[in-house]
């Protein structure tokens, strides 16, 4: 069985759950999630036809994975709001168009990138500072990281990500030799992007971001060098600048301090209305109502359609449901069981991506499917490890799931490197 | 780079898999304490769409909580409602949305949406659930006789105070009532109408469960226990004599007999044991009291459930122990030196009790020392009429001696025979009874107690037991409290007569 074919049957399976779930949905809530399978099964089936025709000799796991993160991911936005159900259908749409662009694009040679190396590294930074710009920047939850372009609004952040890890690909492989002997010069580079992590803490208050694009050039950086000393000093001066940044920042403290303690048994000053307040009720509200959806879920799940999210009056329990805290909205309609299979298989994606890394033949492209899988493993651990009280919760997106244009836009263009990187390094000699 | 590659793989996975450990954890270790959580909205409102067990009363046969089921963005939800009213509010308790859950609707949640862990209640709901059933919870029967509870909340009338009767040979409780009361209907949108309410004493507070939280100086009734005290440590008898002068010295001070209405203390020269508290002489039990030390007092009252919260199905919050209470706090005396045994010995002093307690203690006395597990719940039957659970009597220990119970029981007979309880008479019933009478510092304002018991006749086990307590009181136990304690019982023993 070629890759192609093992990847058409496995959509096939994807797209089985996805009506599934679906389906639920229309009987349980809205009728309109029926449409949206029918768009859903087209879609990937197109998906399908150009993989096949760009890059027929990629992994052919990577795709049906992703079509069952986004189905898991319509279906739970759908459940909670029809609308924005059809919002996010768009986006998937969006997104797989682009994933396809940039197959056909680049179906040659996606190595021409690393000439732009620098013109990423440039747009990667501009693109984390934009939403500090005032005037078309937007501080939404205490975070600047949105921004206004027409009637759009957009996560810079996201596609900073990408951009990052193409820059960081093609200056490593580069500078790796040179980098591996460890003379104090070469260290500049290390610095100045800790500089930059520590600067959009400060500038945009989004600790996500920072700890994932530093954690990245991290791995990156290991990777290329093979010397852990760098890893350890890189997170030994991450630890510093957050340490100081905690005691400079109130809004890092209270994160912090919401992590550490969600509950108190005793009122505290609350900031949000001024009075003293339990800080459940509080500052950590967020947090403690997602850990009751997800503790409620249980084991099996209260099933799709039946979980509780909204109060007796249709107010919502939950906010951010949608984006930030969706795995708990998943937890909760899914049980300990659907959870479970949801990371399964964000690990299954991890570790076709590594192969593709290992299979790869030169530096660039080892490093960039490396880059770009562990940068996918790592949002995920921030996210669903901010909402399990695992790290400080911070507001990122889970991929392919929650609800957001640019994350959905910004995963495409990631599976499609991943593909790119794997049809040439499975091309037949 | 390959070897790098597989590492940072591994920890990639690590990380994964920590997700999966923890979100393992919050599902299943820590998934049932967060549902006990008050503030856990989430699954608060999932239980309103539990059609949730009903709670009734025995005698007569009436339900005290019940549902209304709306159908609210497709879901249907089940909302309480009570039909008794103020009846049975602060045990019963309510469960809302907004205001959460007290009462034994808050203690018996569990049991009330299905979700206790018995194998075969759990196996069913879990079933309903695939079945997309509504999930029924368990319905809750109730000991509670609401003839007495009505007669109870009756006579409270305005007044603050409280009445718990009891079955002295079981335990079971016939009637908790707390004054002033409310509709626990109003809870959740008409809440401004509860704090609203009334009464006479400031706060009102009426969701406050009085019978079992609220704390009380006992006065004269706790001369119960002393007298108790006294015959056990067999350095007394009840035909002990004193001499009364009117007061009795504690500490160089004079502390004066009760003044009667008359004016002046009543002095009453020799007296014995048994006529000290017929009359309710505290010069005889301030010389007892300093005579036994507080601490062997108070080790007799420990014998009778003080310094322990009464077992009972509300929750614990809302019970208190009896016993000294320093600054807010229950205290225990390290030395005898370090509380006034005399004033105590006849209830004064920091001692305070919760009318429970009280109603324990009569009980006790009357059931010949045998102190019983008071209970609310009858059983706990399944919606289709399956038993999971019926409480036994419980014995929680002999309290005093058989002896020593049978001389305290003869005299509390006395009192309602010719002593200051006169007004608890019931005819054809052998009634034992003690009042009190506390002062709360401010001249003619008084918490008035009545504690009793009542039998078909001596030789036999009584078939009730009460205590009665009313706040901010012009006249005396035996005239204000005495007459709620003997309309209580006469409507337990007419409803046993004829049931």
């Amino acid at each position: 069985m070629t890759p192609r074919n093992r990847e058409l049957a496995a959509l096939f399976v994807a797209a089985g759950v996805a009506g599934a779930a679906l389906s639920t949905v229309t009987i349980e809530v809205s009728h309109r999630a029926a449409g949206y399978g029918a768009v859903f099964a087209a879609l990937y089936l197109c998906a399908h036809v150009v993989v096949r025709r760009t890059v027929p000799y990629a992994d052919g796991g990577l795709l049906p994975l992703a079509a069952l993160m986004t189905a898991i991911g319509l279906t739970t936005i759908t459940r909670l709001d029809p609308q924005d159900g059809g919002r996010q259908a768009l986006w998937v749409v969006i997104g797989v168009a682009v994933f396809a662009a940039t197959l056909i694009l680049l179906r040659d040679d996606y190595r021409v990138l690393e000439s732009y190396r620098y013109l990423f590294g440039v747009a990667a930074v501009v693109l984390l500072l934009l939403p500090s710009l005032p005037a078309i920047g937007e501080r939404i939850n205490g975070a600047r990281l949105w921004v206004h372009v027409g009637p759009l609004q957009v996560q810079p952040g996201e596609l900073a990500k990408i951009f990052l890890i193409l820059f960081l690909a093609g200056y490593l492989r580069e500078k790796r030799e040179v980098l591996a002997q460890g003379r104090l010069k070469d260290f500049g580079p290390l610095l100045a992007i800790w500089g930059a992590a520590m600067l959009v803490i400060v500038q945009t208050n989004d600790l996500g971001s920072a700890l994932l694009n530093f954690g990245i050039f991290l791995a990156m950086l290991y990777v290329a060098t093979g010397r852990a000393l760098y890893v350890a000093a890189g997170a030994g001066l991450f630890a510093a600048g957050s340490a100081f940044l905690y005691e400079a920042l109130a809004h890092v403290q209270e994160r912090v301090t919401i992590w550490l303690h969600p509950w108190t048994d005793e009122r505290v000053y609350c900031a949000l209305n001024g009075k003293l307040e339990y800080r459940q009720d509080c500052a950590s509200y967020q947090l403690v109502k997602s850990l009751y959806s997800i503790a409620n879920g249980g084991f099996g799940g209260t099933g799709i359609g039946r979980g509780t999210f909204t109060s007796t009056d249709g107010t919502q329990l939950i906010p951010y449901l949608r984006t930030d805290f969706i795995y708990s909205a998943i937890a909760q309609e899914l049980g300990l069981i659907g959870a479970a299979a949801l990371l399964l298989l964000y690990m299954v994606f991890v570790v076709r991506g590594m192969r593709i890394a290992l299979r790869a033949e030169d530096g660039f492209s080892k490093l960039l499917a490396a880059g770009l899988t562990f940068g996918f493993a790592l949002q995920t651990f921030i996210i669903v490890g901010g909402v399990l009280r695992v790290v400080p919760l911070t507001g990122i997106t889970l991929p392919f799931v929650s609800y957001g244009g640019t994350s959905i836009v910004a995963n495409f263009l990631l599976l499609a490197g991943l593909l790119l990187v794997s049809n040439r390094a499975n091309y037949p000699k | 780079m390959n070897r790098q590659i597989i590492r940072l793989t591994y920890v990639a996975l690590t990380l994964v898999g920590v997700l999966v450990a923890m979100t393992t954890y919050w599902q299943t270790w820590a998934a049932a304490g967060l549902a006990d959580r008050q503030d856990n909205a989430v699954k608060r409102v999932a239980d309103f769409s539990i059609d949730r067990g009903l709670i009734v009363a025995r005698y007569p046969f009436r339900r005290l909580a019940r549902n209304v089921h709306h159908v609210v963005g497709g879901k249907t939800l089940y909302f309480r409602r009570y039909p008794q009213g103020p009846l049975t509010a602060q045990v019963v308790g309510y469960s809302t949305v907004g205001k959460s859950r007290t009462g034994l609707e808050r203690s018996l949640n569990d049991y009330l949406t299905a979700s206790n862990a018995n194998l075969s209640t759990l196996v069913n709901k879990a079933l309903d659930e695939l079945r997309g059933k509504t999930v029924q919870g368990n319905n809750v029967v109730l000991n509670l006789n609401l003839d007495a509870q009505k007669t109870a909340l009756e006579q409270l009338g305005s007044n603050c105070g409280a009445v718990v009767a009891l079955d002295p040979r079981t335990g079971k409780v016939l009637a908790m009532a707390s004054s002033p009361s409310y509709d626990p209907n109003l809870v959740e949108n008409h809440y401004q109408a509860i704090s609203r309410i009334k009464a006479r004493c400031t706060p009102a507070s009426p969701l406050l469960n009085r019978a079992t939280a609220g704390l009380f100086t006992p006065g004269s009734a706790f001369k119960v226990i002393t007298a108790s005290a006294a015959l056990e440590s067999k350095k007394f008898t009840p035909g002990s004599i004193f001499y009364d002068p009117g007061y009795c010295v504690v500490y160089g001070k004079q502390v004066h007999n009760f003044a009667a209405e008359s004016g002046g203390p009543e002095v009453f020269g020799r007296i014995t044991l048994a006529d000290g508290l017929v009359h309710s002489v505290n010069s005889v039990y301030c010389k007892i009291g300093l005579a036994l030390g507080a601490k062997r007092i108070l080790d007799t009252a420990k014998r009778f459930g003080f310094y322990e919260i009464p077992p009972l199905e509300t929750p614990t919050d809302e019970r208190r122990a009896s016993g000294l209470y320093d600054k807010g706090r229950l205290y225990y005396p390290r030395r005898d030196s370090d509380v006034d045994a005399g004033r105590m010995a006849f209830g004064q002093e920091r001692m305070l009790v919760t009318p429970l307690q009280m109603a324990m203690v009569a009980a006790a006395i009357g059931n010949e020392g045998r102190l019983m597990e008071p209970q609310l719940v009858d059983r706990i039957v399944t919606p289709k009429g399956h038993t999971i659970l019926r409480r036994r009597p419980k014995l929680i220990r002999q309290a005093v001696r058989k002896s020593t119970a049978r001389e305290v029981a003869d005299m509390m007979r006395r009192v309602v025979q010719e002593g200051t309880g006169t007004a608890a008479q019931i005819p054809g019933y052998s009634v034992g009874g003690k009042t009190g009478t506390a002062e709360t510092g401010v001249p003619g304002v008084n918490t008035t107690w009545f504690i009793a018991f009542a039998a078909k006749d001596e030789s036999r086990p009584p078939e009730v037991a009460v205590a009665v307590v009313l706040q901010n009181q012009n006249g005396v136990g035996g005239t204000t409290a005495a007459p709620i304690a003997r309309a209580v019982m006469q409507a337990i023993l007419s409803s046993r007569k004829n049931p």
